[in-house]
């Protein structure tokens, strides 16, 4: 339709008198977008949030909605709804004055509103609740009720904060589906915060990964797991094991490092351009390990080595298990197949492990 | 055995619950309903009689001053709740930490001094060869002193004063009570101060509003020390008459009949506030 | 109108005035008190006759201090001993209370419990004169029949007590009662468990729990009946507690001697509210 992007931010700021707690943040979500922005607590994405919200006012930058800057919009004036961490439902109106309370503070007439809220509830696939109190509700009802409330505004951006955190894991899961499925029936802008990667990498289009005030790599749900661009996406985005290595040699089909412990690493470079003598911080996803009870099967792979079981963690198919290097005696965390191959791995035994050059991520050991 | 002996602890403490209830509070209650049905008939002889109630209906002073009584209270108790509404709000949600104790702490101290050491600084203030009116002589507003005592103004501005912490507590500790998430969100879907003051604020602080209101109008009705010295001997309180009943004329049985009508008005009004507001005085005055 | 809420500045700044004029309000007339009881004149009033300590420690009259005014002193001994009684009794009365509701269920709890509640909704007034006539009657009725005298039950200390204690009872209860139901019973479930007996468990692990809230509610015990007036007025005799005391010298008028007091009660008010608060935290 356009380009305009409904939620743009340009180098977003916001300082206290001695903490940065965002610095710098642009980013712009186009229409119809299920944007995330993942980072662990006190990353400062609910400031973010919260000032696009217009709660906090930025002390930096710009944010633009549909185009417009909206830095001297009052938040009631806003064209952004939010679903708040702990839902905020006001339990002092039943659901359908909670649905129907933004309509009347635009004047909306009682009829018209009745009928928005009944037919928003039937969408979210509550109809018919409208009367009943908003303690009636299960966990899930509420979060429902929550987005229909904002949903019935018909705002630019929905922004939400954290709301499946108060929830239990198994409801957690059904909602993550649910949401996303709401997001495409409605075809708003989602932004969605969260610190749970799993909740970000399922429902996502485009993931912000924030740490320390700052975004480290935006990007889809695949790029950030496979081509993690810093270390700490890396280390926060899926499983990994991880090593400090020197940079022995670096040549243009990759790097040679050597650990502390004289393990022999063959890796590639992210981007952070490593030359010989350079620190770096290494990473390995347990799934990209192949594990094999012959030597000669690795004879392939460019890292290779041997070593003992530790522990078994079964989970079906996620299960892992916990090897210790027979050379260093670290651990290493391994994706166990569910294969009939490795079904009788016990504790003890002895097995063979190794993996590809370009599944050794390698960056610039942070300062 | 154990059962016996657990039945034993309860009726122990039952005990002094039930000595303080029925001595103190019921029958003392009852035998004052009985004594005001008494019709004194002759030296030592009585006779049982809704006289004393008649002679309050027929004499105009008397049931004018409890009108007059119940609507100053009334006055009094919705003047206070509009003053120190916004004080608590201010108190509860704009300020945080060692700013709010203080605050807090500052509505608590005037209030655990004696009211008759408050009404006395209210004299000192108020009088003719008070406080106020040699500031205003000083300023050459008035040429004369000015009397500001003795007027239904003054017993007001004492009762507002008396009263004022039973509501700014109440509302503090629900106005706390009220997640900021819940205002944040109002304004979000588009709310104004105002709407959101009518459709969260005050609903959220109704059982606080509520108890408030409830004690403070208690405390105006049964107040006896604010309008005998601010608003001087004809200051046409209800409590006066009583005290005079029983004091100073020795007519018990009037007496009495009185204080059962005040009594059975503060009822009737709290009754009323706790249906109209869907409290109730177990969760109200409970805490 | 939260402090994430962007508001208007005249909006910000007339509201703060506001709450600066409340506390003014507030602070107003107890100041005013304070400072009359340094002026060195016969009345509490203005104009300014210069800093005096005489309505404290003078001795010649007409400028007789606190520390030298007898029967003033004689009022707050009459107080302290009403205040002691009545704190005593309300603590123990509303320690059981505080037990009853919290642990026990019955029927007519809730009867009981509302009826608990009801002194705080009588007016003090009222409260006052129905004890009086209730034990007057009595005492008519004892003398009759046994043609003693039972002084006791005529107006005078043992009833100025007994009114105060019949409504203080109830805060007491209030207070102990939000303590003890945050008292965890699988601490004295341990107890039981390592062989305490049932009294024994109550003795040493939750009374202790408790104790902080029975000072608090002694102590706003002593608060309240120092400064009650309502009821006390009604029932009084020829021993004046000191609040009446100062309402009979307050009508007549009276010299400076009565802020001096008032600054006192001032301050020792505001530091017993104080403890009650630190105590019931």
């Amino acid at each position: 339709m356009s380009d305009i992007p409904d939620l743009e931010c340009r180098a977003v700021s916001k300082s206290y008198d001695d903490f940065q707690a965002v610095q710098d943040v642009s980013f712009s979500v186009p229409k119809g977008t299920f944007f995330s922005i993942l980072g662990p607590s006190g990353c400062g994405k609910t400031t973010l949030l919260r000032m696009i919200a217009g709660f906090q006012n930025p002390t930096g930058g710009d944010l633009l909605i549909k185009g417009k800057s909206v830095l001297e919009v009052p938040p009631n004036k806003r064209p952004v709804s939010m679903v708040f961490q702990h839902l905020a439902l006001f339990p002092m109106m039943n659901i359908g004055a909670n649905v129907g309370f933004g309509l009347r503070q635009l004047g909306v007439n009682k009829t018209d509103i009745k009928a928005q809220v009944e037919r928003v509830l039937e969408r979210v696939g509550l109809g018919g609740v409208a009367e009943r109190s908003v303690s009636s509700l299960s966990g899930g009802q509420k979060q429902r009720v929550a987005i229909a409330r904002c949903m019935v505004l018909e705002p630019s951006v929905l922004l939400l904060d954290e709301p499946l955190g108060a929830l239990d894991l198994k409801l957690r899961e059904h909602m993550k589906v649910e949401l996303k499925k709401l997001q495409s029936e409605f075809n708003t802008t989602f932004v969605y915060i969260t610190h749970d990667q799993s909740e970000a990498l399922v429902m996502s289009d485009q993931i912000a990964v924030m740490n320390k005030g700052a975004f480290e790599q935006i990007g889809t749900a695949k790029d950030l797991y496979y081509q993690p661009q810093t270390a700490f996406v890396a280390g926060f985005v899926g499983e990994a094991n991880k090593y400090t290595a020197k940079v022995e040699a670096a040549a243009a089909n990759g790097l040679h490092l050597v650990t502390r412990d004289g393990v022999h690493l063959r890796g590639v470079d992210t981007g952070d351009r490593l030359g010989q003598g350079d620190t770096a911080q290494v990473f390995v996803r347990p799934e990209a390990i192949r594990l094999s009870r012959k030597s000669a099967d690795m004879d392939q792979m460019a890292n290779t080595g041997a070593g003992q079981v530790e522990s078994v963690l079964f989970n079906g198919a996620n299960s892992q298990l916990i090897l210790r290097d027979a050379r260093t005696g670290s651990e290493l965390n391994v994706a166990l197949p569910q294969t009939a191959e490795f079904r009788d791995l016990t504790k003890g035994d002895q097995i063979h492990f190794g993996w590809e050059a370009d599944q050794t991520r390698c960056y610039r050991q942070g300062t | 055995m154990t059962s016996d002996k657990s039945k034993l602890g309860f009726i122990l403490l039952l005990a002094p619950l039930l000595i303080w209830l029925i001595t103190l509070i019921v029958l003392p209650h009852v035998g004052m309903f009985l004594v005001s049905l008494r019709e004194k008939t002759g030296i030592r002889e009585y006779e049982t009689s809704f006289a004393n109630y008649a002679v309050f209906f027929n004499e105009p002073l008397y049931w004018n001053t409890f009108a007059r009584t119940a609507y100053m209270s009334i006055a009094a108790t919705a003047l206070t709740l509009l003053i120190g509404f916004p004080v608590a709000y201010y108190i509860a949600k704009l300020t945080r930490g060692r700013t709010k104790t203080t605050l807090f702490l500052m509505c608590l101290i005037p209030f655990w001094v004696s009211e008759l050491v408050r009404t006395f600084g209210w004299m000192i203030l108020l009088r003719e060869t008070g406080v106020l009116s040699s500031f205003l002589q000083y300023l050459g507003v008035v040429s004369g002193p000015v009397e500001f005592l003795y007027n239904d103004a003054a017993i007001m501005t004492g009762l507002v004063y008396t009263s004022m912490l039973f509501m700014v507590v109440p509302l503090v500790t629900t106005l706390d009570s009220l997640d900021d998430s819940l205002i944040e969100a109002g304004y979000d879907l588009g709310g104004t101060n105002w709407s959101i003051l009518r459709e969260i604020i005050i609903p959220h602080a109704m059982p606080g509003i509520v108890s408030g209101c409830i004690v403070v109008f208690m405390l105006s009705l049964g107040n006896y020390l604010t309008p005998i010295l601010l608003g001087g001997k004809d200051s046409l309180w209800f409590t006066g008459l009583i005290y005079n009943q029983f004091i100073t004329r020795f007519n018990w049985e009037l007496g009495s009949a009185f204080g059962f009508l005040l009594l059975g008005l503060s009822s009737l009004i709290v009754f009323l506030a706790l249906k109209l507001s869907g409290q109730s005085l177990g969760k109200t005055m409970g805490r | 109108m939260i402090t994430t809420i962007p508001q208007s500045a005249p909006f910000k700044w007339s509201y703060r005035l506001y709450v600066t004029l409340f506390f003014l309000y507030l602070a107003l007339p107890l100041v005013t008190v304070c400072v009359f009881a340094f002026n060195d004149s016969v009345f509490p009033s203005l104009p300014w006759d210069g800093f005096t300590w005489d309505w404290f420690f003078g001795t010649e009259a007409p400028r007789i201090g606190v520390f030298h005014e007898r029967p003033i002193l004689r009022a707050i001994v009459t107080s302290g001993v009403v205040a002691f009684w009545v704190s005593g009794l309300s603590v123990i009365v509303g320690t059981c209370n505080a037990f009853l509701f919290v642990r026990h269920d019955f029927a007519g709890k809730n009867f009981l419990y509302i009826l608990m509640l009801l002194p705080l909704i009588i007016p003090g007034i009222i409260l006052g004169i129905s004890i009086l006539v209730f034990s007057s009657s009595i005492a008519n009725a004892l003398e009759e029949a046994t043609g003693l005298w039972f002084d006791g039950l005529r107006p005078g200390l043992l009833l100025v007590i007994l009114g105060q204690f019949s409504f203080i009872t109830t805060f007491a209860t209030l207070v102990i009662s939000a303590r003890l139901q945050k008292f965890d019973t699988s601490l004295e479930e341990a107890a039981l468990n390592l062989g305490a007996t049932k009294w024994g468990a109550i003795r040493q692990v939750t009374l202790p729990f408790l104790f902080p809230a029975m000072l608090a509610a002694a102590v706003v015990a002593v608060l309240m009946s120092f400064e009650n007036f309502n009821t006390t007025l009604m029932l009084v005799g020829s021993d004046a507690p000191l609040t009446v005391t100062m309402f009979d010298r307050l009508k007549l008028g009276s010299t400076p001697v009565l802020n001096a007091v008032s600054l006192l009660l001032i301050i020792v008010s505001a530091l017993l509210g104080l403890l009650s608060l630190v105590l019931k935290r």
